[in-house]
């Protein structure tokens, strides 16, 4: 293990205390969640619970349909062409896929950060701003940016340059930028798919010291292919794998959904050991 | 041994290299002669009177002012409409219509096969329907109608490239912050798809100012001597050059030298506009 | 920080509110309105065609009309026969594909297999500009200079004044870029692996670009041939400026002819009464015309969609 994977079990056992599970309060319960690509069913059912002020993070191998699960939380997947999503995931006591319901509406309640940091071709100060317009929010929007620059720790490295172009900015500092403007319009629910794949280590290490800091406020939904990630920052982790089909095509499935904790130390199925451990990538 | 082995087919390449560059050559050469016959041709005729005074029987009195206020006229009035409707229709294409569904095929193989349809034809659906049909009768506001219905398609294709060269994560992080569809394509991509289709829109335009073929069946049949307005008869610059051509005096020919030089200029300059605006544009990605 | 944040969330509408948003419909309705443009203009043109010319098959009968060698629609006795129209645009273009199929592959197999990067970006917009000149100036050029001085003097051929000699090498320059362009586009999609293979196997610059760029890009340079056909016989001014305005029934590209385009423009340029036969024969030829430039657009459309799907 090298210099920043340097957390032990120990100490991921102590971070991911808190309230348990039962008391604190649930964002979303999914239920029977599955996702088609065409006549491909890219992921199995799936039935869990998300919970407020934590970090949940997904992991496993790749095509194990982690993020596929992921961008259904704010109804990404309607923009697929051909994607087909079923069953229930319930926010707040509404089904985020009744009908009737708008996905606009949906993503203004749940943000999401990408995998490579894809700022506008705006100024910093537009890309933040962003999400407030289109919102209608007019009022003090020096204020709103300001804050949400500060909340993603990048108001110090930015603040006398808000009008110059996002683009040149380094790819750690756009990365935050993207967090600032989606914090910008006060989500509850913030999703990132493997946001720091793009990054150098110096750079994941700030995101995740911010991710530590935003829990405080907002829910967190991760999705990383590195799980020493999971272990550093997840109160609980999802372990999702790939089930080869009959006819050939892999499906994603969940295989284990528990503590982190517990997750890396004393996982129930074997499949999650093989993963854990490193026998398999 | 190597070395002094003759290269195999060296003949066969040097003579096949000659005819490659002797067909570039065909094009740059009757390009130079082309443009250096016209510019000696107007000598005598490229003055100032060119440009203000009216056609006249007489060719040291005639001017192309305005045939040249006509061209103005169209050029801004196809620019005006083309843009807008071609810009939208784009926005269809690419952002809004279900490319599997059989009549978004259709429109997009109607806008390809339309770009191919010879302008005369464009002139005869402006006889028929512009002209005749709803009673404009052939005056300027019918011509500009039917110039925009044939760059169109060229408009159209334009800017769905310019589109389709936004990345796609630019509207994944729209969508993402609760933008709806015409939110994002409004506020992220069309402002990045602009220098593209402000190009391409020039270039549409610069071939409608070029034309001459369907104005000769919606312009004026004889001689305009005053400017034109939107509802009066107009002759466009191409159709005067090819008026003077027509003449059997000599003088005449020389006159639409002069004339061609005056088109050639203005098309310089809209073509230079396009190349700048790309240039300056390209760094942004 | 906290509970300020729960507060705001749940100030919102709730999900379930089915908000629909009017201003996106009214914004879709208009997108189709402008697609509509397009629609309505192909509609447009195919009745504009259809309808007079219908009203003139009724007066002149089809078979008289394709087959007849006279075409004098303004004598009398009048003769419809579209022969004569259609022999001066098929001799002009074969004329212009004379020297566009030869020296646009030419110019596109050197920009693309033998020219320096450099050299190459300053020809490439060289020959752009030859497309974007008026054809009203190439007319011009045809008349005032390649009849006189080219053809009568340094070739001292007897050419008429008017003649599909003269009009047919101007268009052949005209169509060039088109066929080079759309032939290098092809080209360079060929990919590089196939040029190395054969050089590695000692082929030489000519049996490449001959053997294996060529026919791998060939459905695109074909293609770019199918264009050039139909812009050749779509064409007016050129041959209206220098073929002249004398139907011919003949192959012999020295004297006067007319043109399909050049009959409907000299005739719609004059006043010819509305609803008169005079006035329909724009229709007809016009319809033939369409009918000839439709059927090789959409084959040229198929060629290009081929050689897209092979290599992208």
């Amino acid at each position: 293990m090298t210099d920043l994977e340097r957390k032990t079990s120990e100490e991921v056992a102590a971070t991911s205390t808190e309230a348990a599970p039962e008391e604190a309060d649930i964002v979303f319960e999914v239920e029977g969640l599955r996702v088609h690509y065409g006549s491909k069913q890219a992921l199995k059912d799936v039935d869990m619970r998300i919970y407020r002020n934590r970090v949940t993070a997904f992991i496993g191998p790749s095509g194990c349909g982690k993020s596929t699960f992921i961008r259904c939380f704010n109804r990404m997947n309607d923009l697929i062409v051909g994607a087909k999503v079923e069953g229930r995931i319930v926010y707040h006591g509404e089904d985020l896929y009744a009908n009737g319901v708008d996905p606009v509406e949906v993503r203004r309640r749940i943000g999401m950060v990408f995998q490579k940091p894809n700022p506008f071709p705006k100024s910093i100060y537009d890309n933040v701003a962003f999400g407030v317009r289109v919102l209608g929010l007019k009022d003090d929007l020096d204020g709103r940016v300001e804050r949400a620059l500060r909340q993603a720790a990048l108001w110090e490295e930015v603040h006398q340059r808000l009008n110059d172009n996002a683009f040149g900015l380094s790819g750690g500092q756009q990365q935050r930028l993207c967090i600032a403007r989606c914090l910008a319009i006060d989500p509850d629910v913030i999703l990132l798919d493997e946001p720091c794949s793009a990054l150098d280590p110096i750079s994941t290490s700030a995101i995740e010291d911010l991710i530590d800091q935003l829990k405080k406020q907002y829910t967190i939904v991760i999705v990383t292919h590195n799980m020493q990630q999971a272990g550093r920052i997840a109160d609980h982790t999802a372990f999702f794998s790939v089930e080869t089909q009959p006819d050939g095509h892999r499906t994603g499935v969940l295989v284990e959904y528990d503590r982190t904790n517990k997750i890396f130390t004393n996982p129930s199925d074997a499949r999650t050991e093989g993963y854990v451990t490193g026998r398999f990538g | 041994m190597i070395a002094e082995a003759p290269q195999r087919g060296r003949w066969a390449g040097l003579v096949f290299q000659c005819f490659l560059v002797f067909s570039l050559a065909v094009g740059v050469i009757t390009l130079i002669v082309l443009f250096g016959q016209v510019l000696i041709d107007s000598q005598g005729y490229l003055d100032t009177s060119l440009l203000e005074n009216p056609p006249s029987a007489l060719p040291e009195l005639a001017g192309a002012r305005p045939a040249i206020l006509a061209s103005i006229y169209l050029a801004v009035l196809v620019f005006g409409f083309s843009v807008p409707i071609g810009v939208l229709t784009a926005i269809y294409l690419e952002e809004y219509a279900q490319k599997e569904r059989w009549y978004n095929r259709l429109l997009e193989l109607n806008i390809q096969n339309l770009a191919g349809v010879p302008s005369i034809v464009y002139g005869i659906l402006g006889l028929a329907f512009l002209v005749r049909g709803i009673g404009l009768g052939r005056t300027l506001l019918a011509g500009s109608l039917i110039l925009t219905l044939l760059v169109l398609p060229t408009v159209i294709i334009a800017s769905r490239e310019a589109l389709r060269s936004v990345p796609p994560s630019i509207r994944d992080g729209a969508y993402a912050l609760g933008a709806t569809q015409w939110q994002v394509t409004w506020r992220q991509v069309l402002p990045a798809a602009i220098p593209g289709i402000a190009t391409g829109s020039i270039l549409a335009l610069s071939r409608a100012i070029g034309e001459t073929a369907p104005l000769l069946l919606v312009g004026a049949v004889t001689y305009v001597r005053f400017d034109p307005t939107l509802t009066s008869a107009f002759t466009a610059l191409p159709v005067q050059i090819y008026n003077w051509i027509k003449q059997p005096q000599d003088e005449f020919k020389l006159l639409a030298a002069a004339g061609i030089v005056v088109l050639l200029v203005m098309l310089l300059v809209l073509n230079s506009a396009a190349i700048l605006l790309r240039n300056r544009y390209q760094k942004r990605w | 920080m906290a509970a300020g944040d729960i507060v705001h969330a749940q100030a919102r509408p709730s999900l379930g509110v089915r908000r629909r948003r009017i201003g996106e419909d009214i914004i879709k309705a208009i997108l189709g309105l402008a697609a509509l443009v397009s629609v309505l203009t192909t509609v447009g043109i195919v009745i504009a065609l259809i309808l007079p010319a219908l009203d003139f098959f009724r007066a002149v009968s089809p078979v008289d009309f394709f087959t007849g060698k006279d075409w004098a629609p303004l004598f009398q006795p009048a003769h419809f026969g579209v022969l004569p129209l259609l022999a001066g645009t098929l001799v002009v273009t074969f004329i212009a594909l004379l020297v566009c199929v030869p020296c646009g592959l030419g110019a596109a197999i050197y920009l693309s297999e033998y020219a320096h990067p450099r050299v190459r970006s300053i020809l490439k917009p060289i020959l752009e500009v030859l497309v974007g000149i008026p054809t009203v100036v190439f007319g011009y050029f045809a008349l005032t200079l390649i009849t006189p001085t080219v053809l009568r003097g340094y070739l001292g051929l007897s050419t008429d004044v008017f003649n599909a000699l003269a009009a047919g090498l101007v268009m052949g320059v005209m169509l060039l870029p088109i066929v080079a362009s759309l032939s290098e586009d092809a080209m360079t999609a060929v990919p590089n692996d196939l040029r190395a293979g054969a050089y590695a196997l000692g082929a030489t610059k000519l049996e490449v670009s001959t053997r294996i760029v060529v026919p791998g890009a060939i459905s695109g340079i074909v293609a770019s041939f199918v264009l050039a056909i139909s812009r050749g016989i779509g064409e007016t001014m050129i041959v209206l400026i220098a073929g002249g305005t004398q139907p011919n029934f003949t192959f012999d590209p020295r004297v006067s002819l007319e043109t399909m385009t050049a009959f409907i423009g000299a005739t719609a340029n004059g006043d010819v009464p509305t609803g008169s036969i005079e006035y329909k024969t724009i229709f007809a030829v016009g319809l033939t015309l369409f009918v000839l430039t439709l059927a090789m657009n959409l084959i040229a459309i198929r060629l290009v969609r081929k050689y897209r799907e092979v290599y992208e």
